[in-house]
């Protein structure tokens, strides 16, 4: 601030006053976003479960309890039943005595894998493609828009379903087919931005410059897209973090004993009656991680346009 | 017009090749053993393996497979399961009625819920209402059908237990009244609830785009009743987006009704589909993917040719 | 003295393309429709005509950002492959990249022609921000935190970066407020007698072009059809469009208004895609005779050269 201020006093007097850094639109977008409640407190709760994933075997170390381990007799009553949340088990035991809390660490692992590892594929494949046919245009572009149209009506699940049906069920797969589906939303919102911002002048003055189409593309046109390609990448996350939950808890994603929130919950409905913390923890984390996702995905899309329609309104 | 319907239907048409191309490929490229040890899970006996490769004709040129798949696709040949060895078209037809009964319930509950939710959060915008409607609609986005799913049976069971709703299996109406609308409340409150958010999203935003418009400006200073302004002027205009999308998600809907029949164990296509990639029953999910595949395509279409009718500036070229 | 520039009968058409995968063409807009002129070497020749007769058509044509569809232009001692041509655009918030810092968008020439090392490049954006006005401690900021004026003055810099010798202007200052335009107009004056450059300048606003302009053409439809040097244009027009263009200007200038008839046009600018046969202007003169839709008049003369059949000062 003070720089800016003592800069305008000092107008035409180089060499005097220090370089001045103005608040580009990125600072300018955090400064608003770190306005925004409802968005920073998101943020932080992601950050906690990114550092609880990351230090699972912390835990695991701590409570003596391994992921897969199974503890019939300080897991399980004598009826066989899973025990409750208590000193031994933080949330209890699952149906085999295994320890829910470090199972659901190990679990965001997973959650938190699927969905960044496709997301970052699906943006960095999305958005190359995008640009290219969005700056290119012509027969390639209008094929490659029409294809996209028809893979965004098939429904995820109906195609992931064949797949693994065809292929073999795994996180690759899994990651693969997610990733395949948000590069199509991902090209298809980048190639209608690169359209827009085509016809703007300064790419014209690049032009006029001998600048390269490549150039172009990257120095020119990129900067603009990190803003929607950011609030829809922040928007992807959390669908896939969904979609490895819902497929796991269909049987058809990650292998059963790998711990899986989707694979806890499929569990847990044979028995939330005695234990529903079997069925309340896995759900709470889901929906916790996922409202978070999207919270700060809405407040970044805020952030950085001002004058976008909003969820939720601020104050 | 026509032509615009005749080329969409060819359009179709190609997706619809493609699609089955796209599973024949998937399901029967690579040599013969392999793909019958594939078709038979890992754990069948070497002789079911035989058996699959003889009565599938696995050893014939991928061509010559390719050309009896489209033919026998064709003439509505799905084939027979490998399970039940009842044929593919009739376990799919004893499935449709549970599925059908799904999706029109639910779609009849997203639509009211959404858009009267969407109308509320519009005539009042920013007041607490609209607040507190929009931060439902955010945990219902970010809501896992799933898990609301399991939630609707722990509350029904637990909660409940004298409303007398319970889970699956599927009871036709006209045996039991009662009984269908038993089982079929919560799958529909399921499948509605994310859909419905969507809805209260757009409807709210289309209206308040509508009623910003001069027109509706004019017909408020010719002094119309703000209820005729709202609802006269302003719904209508806002509710073709509305009937776009719905177009839309009634085709992408399929993949909501697999979960949502597998949680509730009705015994619909989704259940069908799912229960047939775990037991690895090869024809019932070729037969399911081309139909789910069909039903998609062609409501794209009718999305299309209404669209154009909703909205003349939409030229059919 | 020969021309730095000439300009031999060029044509520039868009095709109007229909249709979703297959586009066929169903007609062409005839922006640049066959004109000839020259540019001397350090002289400003003004173009003016309403909207849409093809003036900035004609200036991309020029500056080599549109390929001529017939014709040729002919560069004397002007290598565009150097830069030495160079483009100021007309919208000064279009034609800066909103998400690069304005240091990085003055280099870009430099960048892109390979020119000096990084250091040198930064010491040449301060040289120039300081020739054209502006404090050169402010390159790190961005062009939304500069004023209309400020910004056009970026645009300026950035043209002059490779020492260009003609600097084609689009409506440089039609975008900016009228106490700004003349500002900027004196800066580009300056600079013009200072570093010896070469102008041509399109506007449609005619006191502006004759304050800067040595010598004008006037264009109708695609095609040029009058140019004189600006003092004789102004005093004694020729051409019945010339006079209506300044008979419609005087009507805000009480000193152009007492010396003529007003002379107003009628009826609407034919469309370029379907344009006029012979003359173009026949359909909206008062003077037109039936030789004018008969037969094309060429643009015939010595330093006044008028395309009109009965050219003549009309009182
Ligand atoms: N890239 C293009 N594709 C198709 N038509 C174009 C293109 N550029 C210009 N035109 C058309 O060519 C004609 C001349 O346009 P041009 O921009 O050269 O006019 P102008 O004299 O600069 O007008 P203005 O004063 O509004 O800037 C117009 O009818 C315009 O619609
Ligand atoms: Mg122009």
């Amino acid at each position: 601030m003070s720089l800016i201020e003592a800069s305008s006093e000092a107008e035409h007097t180089p060499g005097i006053t220090p370089a001045v850094r103005g608040k580009g639109p990125w600072q300018l977008a955090w400064e608003r976003l770190q306005r925004d409640r409802a968005a920073m407190v998101s943020l932080a709760v992601i950050c906690v479960i990114v550092l609880l994933a990351v230090f699972a075997p912390v835990f695991a170390a701590v409570t003596g309890h391994g992921p897969q381990d199974q503890f019939p007799e300080t897991g399980l009553t004598p009826e066989g039943l899973p025990v409750g949340p208590g000193s031994g088990f933080w949330l209890g035991a699952d149906s085999l005595g295994r320890d829910l809390f470090v199972r659901l660490l190990y679990g965001a692992r997973v959650s938190l894998l699927v969905g960044v590892l496709s997301t970052l594929l699906a943006t960095v494949f999305g958005v190359v493609t995008g640009m290219l046919a969005g700056f290119y245009g012509g027969w390639v572009d209008g094929v490659l828009a029409r294809l996209l149209d028809v893979v965004l009506s098939f429904p995820y699940l109906l195609v992931a379903i064949v797949l693994v049906a065809a292929l073999g069920a795994g996180v690759p797969l899994m990651i693969l087919v997610i990733a395949f589906f948000s590069f199509a939303a991902m090209a298809r919102v980048v190639r209608g931005q690169t359209m827009a911002y085509k016809e703007r002048e300064f790419v014209e003055a690049a032009r006029s410059l001998g600048a390269s189409k490549l150039r172009t593309m990257f120095v020119d046109l990129l900067p603009n897209l990190v803003a929607p390609v950011t609030v829809l990448a922040s928007l992807l996350i959390p669908t896939a973090i969904v979609f490895e939950a819902t497929l796991s808890f269909l049987g058809l994603g990650v292998d059963p004993r790998t711990p899986s929130w989707g694979a806890i919950l499929a569990d847990s409905t044979d028995y939330y009656r005695v234990a529903p913390g079997l069925l309340i923890f896995p759900a709470l984390l889901l929906l916790i991680t996922t409202l978070a996702f999207n919270l700060l995905g809405d407040g970044i899309r805020d952030a950085l346009d001002p004058r976008s329609d909003r969820l939720l309104s601020r104050k | 017009m026509w032509r615009f319907v005749i080329r969409r239907a060819l359009f179709g048409l190609l997706v619809l090749w493609l699609v089955a191309t796209t599973v024949f490929l998937l399901f029967f490229a690579g040599p013969a053993d392999s793909v019958a040890r594939r078709l038979a899970g890992p754990r069948a006996p070497q002789e079911v393996v035989n058996q699959i490769r003889d009565t599938l004709g696995l050893d014939r040129p991928l061509t010559q497979q390719y050309l009896g798949f489209l033919n026998k696709l064709l003439h509505g040949d799905l084939g027979t399961s490998f399970i039940s060895q009842t044929p593919v078209s009739t376990l799919i037809m004893a499935s449709l009625p549970a599925t059908l009964w799904l999706v029109a319930g639910a779609a009849a509950l997203w639509l009211t819920a959404g858009v009267t939710g969407g109308v509320i959060c519009a005539t009042a915008p920013r007041s607490l209402r609209d607040r507190l409607i929009t931060v439902t609609v955010l945990a219902g986005i970010s809501l896992p059908t799933f898990v609301l799913g399991i939630f609707m049976i722990f509350l029904a069971l637990s909660v409940f237990p004298w409303l007398g709703l319970a889970p699956g299996p599927y009871i036709p109406p006209l045996e039991d009244i009662r009984g269908f609308f038993q089982v079929m409340i919560m799958p529909w409150i399921t499948l509605a609830v994310v859909q419905a958010a969507v809805y209260v999203r757009l409807t709210r935003g289309s209206m308040l785009d509508t009623l910003g418009e001069d027109y509706i400006r004019t017909a408020r200073a010719k002094g119309a009743p703000e209820h005729r302004v709202t609802y006269r002027h302003g719904l209508r205009a806002a509710l073709t987006p509305v009937v776009t999308q719905f177009g839309v998600d009634i085709g992408a809907l399929l993949g909501g009704v697999v979960v949502t029949e597998s949680v509730f164990g009705l015994q619909g296509l989704g259940q069908l589909m799912i229960r047939s990639v775990r037991d690895g029953d090869l024809p019932v999910i070729i037969g399911a993917a081309v139909l789910a595949a069909a039903f998609i395509v062609v409501a794209n279409i009718l999305v299309d040719i209404a669209y154009s009718f909703l909205d003349p500036r939409v030229r059919l070229t | 003295m020969t021309a730095l520039l000439r300009v031999n009968d060029v044509r520039k058409y868009f095709p109007i393309k229909e249709g979703l995968l297959i586009r066929r063409e169903v007609g062409r807009v005839h922006a640049v429709d066959g004109v000839t002129l020259e540019v001397q070497p350090g002289e400003t020749l003004g173009i003016v005509g309403e909207s849409g007769c093809g003036k900035s058509t004609l200036a991309r044509c020029i500056a080599g950002l549109h390929e001529v569809t017939s014709g040729s232009i002919e560069y004397h001692g002007l290598d565009r492959s150097r830069g030495q041509i160079q483009m100021i655009f007309q919208d000064p918030y279009g034609s800066l990249n909103p998400r690069r810092r304005v240091g990085s968008i003055i280099a870009d020439p430099l960048v892109i022609h390979r020119s000096g090392t990084p250091a040198e490049r930064r010491n040449r954006v301060r040289e120039l921000m300081e020739l054209v006005g502006l404090n050169p401690e402010h390159y790190n900021r961005f062009p939304a935190e500069f004023s209309g004026g400020q910004r056009q003055r970026i645009g300026i810099a950035r043209a002059l970066a490779l020492r260009p010798r003609l600097i084609v202007c689009d409506e440089p200052v039609s975008a900016l407020d009228v106490s700004i335009q003349a500002q900027v107009i004196n800066l580009l004056k300056d600079l013009q007698s200072e570093l010896g450059l070469t102008y041509v300048f399109i506007a449609h606003d005619l006191s502006v072009v004759r304050y800067v302009s040595d010598r004008v053409a006037v264009m109708y439809l695609g095609k040029v059809v009058e140019i004189a040097p600006a003092e004789q244009l102004y005093r004694s027009p020729q051409h019945p469009y010339t006079n209506a263009l300044l008979s419609a200007a005087s009507v805000a200038d009480p000193d152009l208004a007492a010396k003529r008839e007003r002379i107003l046009l009628t009826g609407d600018v034919p469309s370029p895609i379907l344009p006029p046969p012979a003359c173009r202007f026949h359909p909206r003169c008062p003077k037109a005779a039936p030789r004018c839709s008969a037969e094309e008049p060429l643009l015939l003369g010595e330093d006044h050269r008028t395309a009109c059949h009965y050219p003549g000062v009309m009182i």
